[in-house]
Order: structure tokens, then sequence, then C-alpha cells
């Protein structure tokens, strides 16, 4: 070892306890809040308290399952739509390709605040006075959040077609006599489950804790649920705040296992 | 065969079956048309047509003339300072966390769950945030009190709140930083160790390493992922709503607003507002795009 490198390596040596620094800067700023959480839903007199509190009102179990519903209709529609969508694309109409990336890129561009704004404003009033009924209402919201989900779900579901030869698949398929029905439900759907699987689990996330949308359409549902909580209660917020965490923590674990296993799949298979 | 030169560039196979069928083959997108016609471009569409009509019905430019008021201007500029700083430090703070465990010599094992929680926290964000902090930092926030008791410093009376504007952007930290992680972390993947050596080997110092060689390779992504950032606080509504009410005048709070009632006494002018966040995050979101472009040269 020359003396150049021995010179180096010491200074790497000074360098990593820099970084190890830096990281547990990083992560002290990560956990805190979440540690003071906890520490303030413990502070009642009664231990536990606050967690009993809200595990037994009824109001935080049907807000909960209200967004819980939301979430699967917009998981299932937003599949519905994406996949034979970025199929069909990727297929027969690539010339098409720009006109879908674009809208699909455009909730990006389109603020939820926005959004909710123009959905109020075209479906108050004739000729879809969709708002002025709570079915309405909620249809709206699910409608909102499949468009939020279009983003996410669309980019996984096309990278997820582009490592199968859905050509192929889809001719093997037909000369099978397979309709198309059958073909995107059969053959392409279980071909692209891993991808599916994690915009569902990010889509199901996202609307769980959403709250702006939500909120503007006067729906039941959790994130207005706990805004309103937080501003009139002490301590059960902290609780239901953990618990959102904590949903939101075993969606993005669900990602992960899914993401294993599917990569796993694919290099299985060996399709490229 | 025109189609299929002008699909050839988008490394697709050609239609299976060309001819007479091809003109139809774009009904199979129609119910994603429709349905994006309908909750996505309608809505939009009449922001945009109601951005140019007076109360009276007819075309007009004032809207975005009245945007000069200078409650709006403050709006946009307090909207805009918020988002950079926290795009700024969470790009910062966000690339050296990043860096640390990925190519600074820390342990590997790091890495997995330092992503992972970057996923979580990413998503962690609105009403649940707000109210952590609050637990965190607020007047008997955790930290608050553990100040006050161990040495003696009550944040409160030195002047800091975290109702703020600087409050509001360490609070938006908080989804800024773990972004950063996840979108920066293949960039400095692609960080070859070749380049490295290849540079020390020919005399380079770590600085000059980093000046003339680690640095302009990372740049594009390390600017669009700042700009990313920008766009991802700008849009953000629920987190300035929960912590400060609108007492902060964040453009998506006012927005709100006029939402639930004609706060700006104008509708249009609410359109016009509107049509100036969408305007913002559009320019935001396509420099994101370019910049991505030019850093995936590095990666190939």
């Amino acid at each position: 070892m020359s003396e150049q490198t021995a010179a180096r390596s010491a200074q790497r040596r000074r360098g990593s306890a820099i970084w190890w620094v830096v990281l547990l800067v990083g992560v002290a700023y990560f956990t805190v809040p979440l540690v003071a959480t906890l520490q303030f839903s413990l502070r009642t007199k009664v231990p536990f308290a606050a967690y009993t509190n809200v595990l037994q009102d009824p109001v935080f179990w049907s807000r909960l399952g209200y967004s819980a519903m939301c979430a699967v209709c917009t998981i299932v529609l937003s599949v519905a739509l994406v996949v034979p969508t970025a199929y069909w694309v990727r297929l027969k109409v690539p010339r098409l390709r720009p006109v879908v990336e674009f809208i699909t890129l455009l909730p990006f561009v389109i603020p939820p605040v926005v959004l909710v704004f123009g959905l109020i404003r075209v479906y108050s009033g004739n000729p879809i006075p969709l708002v002025a009924t709570d079915l309405g209402s909620t249809a709206l919201l699910v409608a909102a959040y499949v468009v939020l989900s279009l983003p996410y779900m669309y980019r996984a579901v096309d990278t997820g077609l582009r490592s199968i030869d859905s050509q192929s698949l889809t001719e093997a398929a037909q000369s099978l006599g397979a309709g198309w029905p059958t073909i995107i439900l059969r053959v392409i759907l279980p071909n692209v489950r891993g991808a599916v699987l994690s915009g569902a689990f990010l889509t199901f996330a996202i609307v769980m804790g959403e709250f702006t949308i939500a909120n503007f359409l006067f729906r039941p549902a959790f994130g207005p649920y706990l805004s309103l909580l937080g501003n009139s209660k002490t301590y059960e917020p902290a609780a239901v705040s953990l618990i959102s965490f904590g949903l939101t923590w075993v969606a993005m674990a669900m990602i992960a296992i899914v993401g294993r296993q599917s990569r796993g799949r694919v290099s299985a298979v060996g399709v490229r | 065969m025109t189609a299929v030169t002008a699909t050839a560039t988008t490394q697709d196979a050609p239609d299976a079956r060309p001819g007479s069928r091809r003109s139809w083959a774009w009904l199979g997108i129609l119910p994603f048309l429709v349905f994006s016609g309908l909750f996505l471009l309608l809505p939009i569409s009449f922001l945009v047509i109601g951005s140019f009509v007076d109360r009276s019905g007819s075309l007009t430019l004032q809207n975005y003339a009245d945007l000069s008021r200078p409650d709006i201007v403050l709006a946009f500029r307090t909207t805009i300072e918020v988002s950079l700083v926290s795009a700024l430090a969470g790009t910062f703070v966000g690339f050296l966390m990043a860096y640390a465990v990925i190519l600074a010599g820390l342990p590997k094992w790091l890495r997995a769950p330092l992503v992972t929680f970057a996923g979580v926290a990413s998503n962690f964000a609105g009403v649940p945030l707000a109210l952590a902090f609050i637990f965190t930092l607020g007047q008997l926030g955790l930290v608050t009190l553990f100040l006050r008791d161990t040495f003696g410093i009550y944040l409160y009376q030195q002047g800091f709140s975290l109702y703020t504007q600087v409050g509001l952007e360490l609070v938006y930290v908080y989804f800024q930083l773990p972004l950063m992680i996840l979108i920066i972390a293949p960039a400095i993947d692609g960080l070859k160790r070749d380049w490295r050596e290849a540079a020390e080997n020919l005399g380079a110092s770590p600085r000059q390493y980093w000046r003339y060689v680690a640095l302009p390779i990372l740049m594009p992504s390390l600017m669009g992922a700042a700009i990313l950032l920008f766009g991802n606080a700008f849009g953000a509504q629920a987190t300035a709503y929960q912590l400060t009410g609108g007492t902060i005048p964040i453009l998506a709070v006012k927005i709100g607003a006029q939402i639930s009632g004609d706060v700006l006494r104008n509708v249009g002018l609410g359109y016009a507002m509107a049509m100036g966040m969408v305007l913002v995050m559009g320019v935001a979101i396509g420099c994101y795009i370019v910049l991505q472009r030019k850093a995936e040269r590095w990666s190939r």
C-alpha cells in the first residue's frame, strides 16, 4: 500500500464519521415527530385512553370504512381503466401513446385543490348534478381518486407490459380461441400482477389519507375526520395520526413484498 | 404504410392486423378517453374558460389582470417561497442522506430500511403530518417541553412558532426529504466507481473529483429532483390548511376558501388563480421531464 493510498483511506475513515452524523440527524428528524405523537397519545390520565376512546367510537370505524370502501372502488376502477388501455396502446395504437401519456401525466400538473374546484363547478349544476346527492358526491370522489391514481398506475402497468411479450401472448391466446375479455383478464392481467398490486397499494395509501378532495365534497372520509378531531380533541388525534401512519406503513410494506415477488417471477419466466 | 413509419420510433411491435381495421383500433381506448374527458379535461376546461369570462358572461382578460392584487401577489410569493425553501432543503439533505448510505462507505444494510422508510414518509403528508408536528413543536409539543424543562429554553419566547412560514417550511421538509432520497438514489447508483478511480489515478483531489466529474454528471438529476420537490410542495393543501388554517397565504388554501365561498368576491379571479397554479406546476413538471431525459443519458 503506497503512502498516498494510506493517507486516502485514513481520510475516508474520518469522512465516514461525518456521514454517520448526517444520517443520524436525518433519521432523528424522521423519527422525533413520530415519537412525539406516540408520547402525546399516551399522556392521558387513564393509560391508553386515547386509543380505547377512538377504537370504541363508531364514527371512527364508519369513517375508516368509508375511506376503505372508496379505496377499493378506486383501485378496481383504475385497474379496469388502465390495464386494457395500456395494453391496447402497446399492441394496436402506439401512435396514440403520446396522447395517453400526456393525459396520465396531467394529474401531476393539476393540484388536487384545482381538480376538485373544477369538478364541483362542472357537476354542481345541470345537466349532471352529481354533487346534489350523497351517492353522486361519492361517485365524484371515487372518480377524482381514479384521476389521481392515473399517473403511477399507468406507469406501473406500462412498465409491467414492457417486460412481457404481449404480442406473442395475444396471438397464442387468439389461436386458442380466446376473445378480448379473456385475453385481458386471464392472460395480460396475471402477467402484470406485480405492477397492478404495487399501484393498488399506493392508491390505497393515498386514498386513506386524502383530505382536500373529500373535504370539499363534504364526504365522511377518514382525512376530514382526523382534521376535525385535531381541532376538537387533545389526545385522540395523536392516536388516530399514528393509526393513519400505520396504514401507510402496511401499504408500503405490501408494495415491497409484491415488488420482490414479481421481480423473482419475471426472471423465473425469463420472458423479455 | 405511413402508420408503421410513424410508430417505428416507439419501439413497439407493428399492428398485428393493419388495413381496414386500423382506423377503428383507437376505439379500444375510448373508455379511458371518455373517463379522463369527463373527470379531468372537462373540469379543467371549465376553469380555463371561466378564467376568461367576466360576471356578465363576456370575454375578458380582467381576471388575469386582477392577479396583481396585493393579497394574491403575496399568496403567489409566499407559496413559491415555501416551496422553494422546502425543496432546496429537501434536495440538499436528502442527497447527503442518500449518498451516505450508498457511496460514502457506511454499512450496505442501512440502505434498504432507509429507502423503505422514505417510501412511507413521503406518503405521510397532510393532516396527520401537521398534527405530528404540533405534538412535536407546538406550544405543548415534546421537543418544546423538553427544551424548556432541560435547558430552560422556551421556543415560543424566543420568537419561534410552528404556525409561521418557517414552521410550515420545516413541516414540508418532512415529505420533501424522503421523496428526494427515493428519486436521487438511482442517480447516485449511476455514479460508477471507475470514474472516481480514474480521477484519482489522474491525480484529482476529492474536491476536484466532485467539481469536475461527479457534480456535472449529477447536476441534471439534482436539478430535476429539486424542481419535482418544488411542484410537490406547490400543490399541497392539506398540511398548510391543518397547520395554519389560513393565516399564512398559501395559494392552495386560498383556492380552497374560494371553493367554500366567494371569498375573493369574484369567481373569475378564483379561476385565474387556479390557472396560475396550473401554469407554475406545468412549467415545473415540464422542466423535470426535460432534465430527467438528460440525466438518463448517464445511466445507459
